[in-house]
């Protein structure tokens, strides 16, 4: 089972790689990928470096091209794909049938992932991918609960990733507007999600703060409470007479007491998320999950959950909480 | 200019979809998306009855399209899909991967629907290789990015195939694997009670100062504002769109419909009944605040 880590940048990626990393993804410095943030991403140098530098040491470097380009910038994800290519990028991670298709004319060695932002949550899906696309490997968006992951991996003609930590989208990816209705920047077409452009926060005078996306309250904050990023969904809102989170709290997925199952039903590789995080993130989570997967490859019977990983993660948790998410059914 | 309705979004009674499709046979729209969408657990029509409904229907006219779910998870939803694609009287509305792909491997005609991600002229035409007869853009492509990608579909050669809007109605903006209906009402979802059928047009979400901005919808969230591009005729007519979408509301349908065939039969812009759509003129979905 590989360990696939978040890499925004070159530290990231060399973090990454020295905590156990068995491949990191990277993004290059454009709307090409779905984390198109100020200050992120790869240049063509740092990349060719950062290439290097995981060659060097037996980890690969996924290239995440997983927007969706409209007709007139078509061409610069052609580009992209060309230079993931020459680059010596060893897979793309693509979502949109026209960048897929384009990687499969023009480079057929390289190999081609489904994005998660691919939406594609079945057989049929995956099959439509594999026969147009000639995916090797596909990203399965965070809405599956365990038992759904365990049926597609027997009947998907490619080999499975699944998320294994970090940020919680709770909207199928590649399927979300929530951003793009409110602020026009969109997680699809620009790669980003409730821009921190948009976002302006308010202090009053007695220390409570309330955040707007774009003009629209988001939250409100009490002079102690913690606050987190504003996007949508994860703002508290009026439903009837209630204030609450309506669709998701700020908290992280942790699938870590999943491992052994995820290993038994043949899932092919587990991904971290966050390639917004720094180096302390990318590098003690890497570890703590390097450890918890070795442990796990060599003896899943036995395996146990270490008290001490769960802390280490919980550290780096939004808000310092973790739900199982998706894969657990109480969490619908 | 041709007027559809879109598929039902909401949970409703039995008695009240049946009779509300009843009534819309009379009505001047040409086409008739019909099926659930949104949640397989919505069941007051089964989907055989769904067909049969279809088949009823059909029969004064009006062209039918069968909708998919927008998310697909679960064996038995896929064959639900199976059912409606094998049934072969029907056009698809595929809302997703899954039903693009049983549409192809059964060589049935399909709709791409609005929750199926098609940004650019390549991704059109390889659907189109693939079974697909008619557009409807997801929400936040508006005019221009329409007119490019269709100027791009032509230039490459490709006859463009017909082009629906979403010309009135809650846009549809995200799908969940959770229930935010349930939770608002804190039941499991695998316990829900089928809640939603006390929504007829979704539960409203504020902000906390008041200003409506979503509905809740069982597993998926629209925009609150009931949005209005018929004033907007002359530029869609320009653009080539073919139909016009009217999404279906628990009250005063008829009125819509008969508002947007007036329209089409007249000259003249049609006044403004609901919300300007902001993604049509390349702005944010929302109605910004003032």
């Amino acid at each position: 089972m590989q360990l696939v880590c978040p890499a925004g940048n070159l530290p990231a990626l060399q973090a990454a790689v020295d905590a156990g990393a068995n491949a990191v993804y990277a993004g290059f410095r454009d709307q090409t990928n779905a984390r198109a943030f100020p200050g992120l991403n790869f240049s063509d140098d740092e990349l060719r470096a950062g290439i290097r530098y995981a060659h060097a040491r037996n980890a690969r470097v996924y290239l995440a091209l997983n927007t969706y380009p409209d007709s007139a910038r078509l061409k610069d994800w052609h580009a992209a794909v060309d230079k993931a290519a020459a680059l010596g990028a060893d897979a793309i991670i693509a979502a949109e049938m026209a960048v897929l298709d384009y990687a499969a004319r023009t480079h057929p060695a390289l190999p081609r992932h489904l994005s998660v932002q691919g939406s594609a949550t079945t057989a049929p899906a995956l099959r439509y991918a594999h026969e147009r696309f000639g995916i090797s490997r596909a990203v399965l968006p965070r809405v599956l609960s365990l038992q759904q992951v365990e049926r597609l991996c027997e009947k998907s003609p490619v080999a499975l990733e699944v998320f294994a930590f970090g940020s919680l989208c709770i909207m199928v990816e590649g399927r979300c507007q929530l951003s793009s209705y409110v602020t026009g920047a969109s997680p699809n077409r620009h790669g980003v999600c409730s821009p921190a452009k948009f976002v302006r926060w308010d202090e009053q005078a007695d220390g409570s703060r309330s955040v707007r996306l774009n003009g629209v309250l988001i939250d409100r904050f009490e002079p102690e409470e913690p606050a987190g990023y504003p996007t949508v969904c994860k703002g508290r809102f009026k439903v009837g007479n209630e204030v609450f989170h309506a669709l998701e709290e700020p908290t992280s997925l942790n699938t870590m007491e999943l491992l052994p199952r995820l290993k038994q039903i043949g899932v092919v590789a587990l991904k971290i998320e966050g390639r917004q995080r720094g180096v302390a993130y990318v590098d003690s989570v890497t570890r703590t999950w390097r450890k918890a997967i070795d442990q796990v490859m060599a003896d899943d019977a036995r395996w146990q959950l270490r008290p001490e990983w769960q802390a280490e993660l919980s550290r780096h948790a939004e808000g310092h909480q973790t739900t199982l998410g998706p894969y657990h059914r109480a969490w619908h | 200019m041709k007027l559809s309705l879109g598929p039902l979004q909401y949970f409703w009674p039995r008695e009240r979809t049946l009779a509300f499709y009843r009534e819309a046979i009379d009505w001047p729209v040409d086409i008739v998306y019909l099926g659930e969408t949104v949640c397989s657990k919505r069941r007051e029509l089964r989907t055989l009855e769904w067909l049969a409904l279809a088949e009823e229907l059909a029969a004064s006219g009006k062209q039918i399209v069968l909708s998919t779910l927008a998310l697909i998870e679960a064996e038995a939803e896929l064959s639900v899909l199976d059912r409606q694609v094998s049934h072969g009287g029907f056009w698809i509305e595929a809302n997703d991967l899954s039903a693009v792909q049983s549409c192809r491997e059964k060589g049935r005609p399909f709709v791409a629907g609005p929750s199926l991600n098609v940004y650019n002229h390549r991704a059109l035409a390889m659907l189109a290789e693939d079974g697909l007869r008619r557009w409807v853009p997801g929400v936040e492509q508006g005019r221009a990015l329409i007119g490019e990608l269709k100027d791009a579909f032509v230039a490459d050669g490709g006859a463009m195939p017909e082009l629906e809007m979403i010309a009135w109605g809650r846009l549809p903006l995200s799908y969940s694997a959770r229930c935010f209906t349930a939770r608002a009402l804190d039941v499991p979802k695998d316990q829900c009670g089928f809640r939603c059928i006390d929504y007829p047009d979704g539960m409203p979400l504020a902000t906390r100062e008041g200003r409506p901005l979503l509905r809740i919808n069982g597993i998926s969230v629209q925009g609150e504002e009931t949005t209005d591009l018929g004033p907007e005729l002359h530029q869609l007519r320009a653009l080539g769109v073919n139909i016009l979408r009217l999404y279906p509301q628990a009250e005063g349908m008829e009125a819509v419909v008969r508002h947007f065939d007036a329209a089409c039969a007249g000259i003249e812009i049609p006044p403004r009944i609901g919300e300007r759509n902001g993604y049509w003129h390349g702005e944010p979905g929302m109605r910004m605040p003032a």
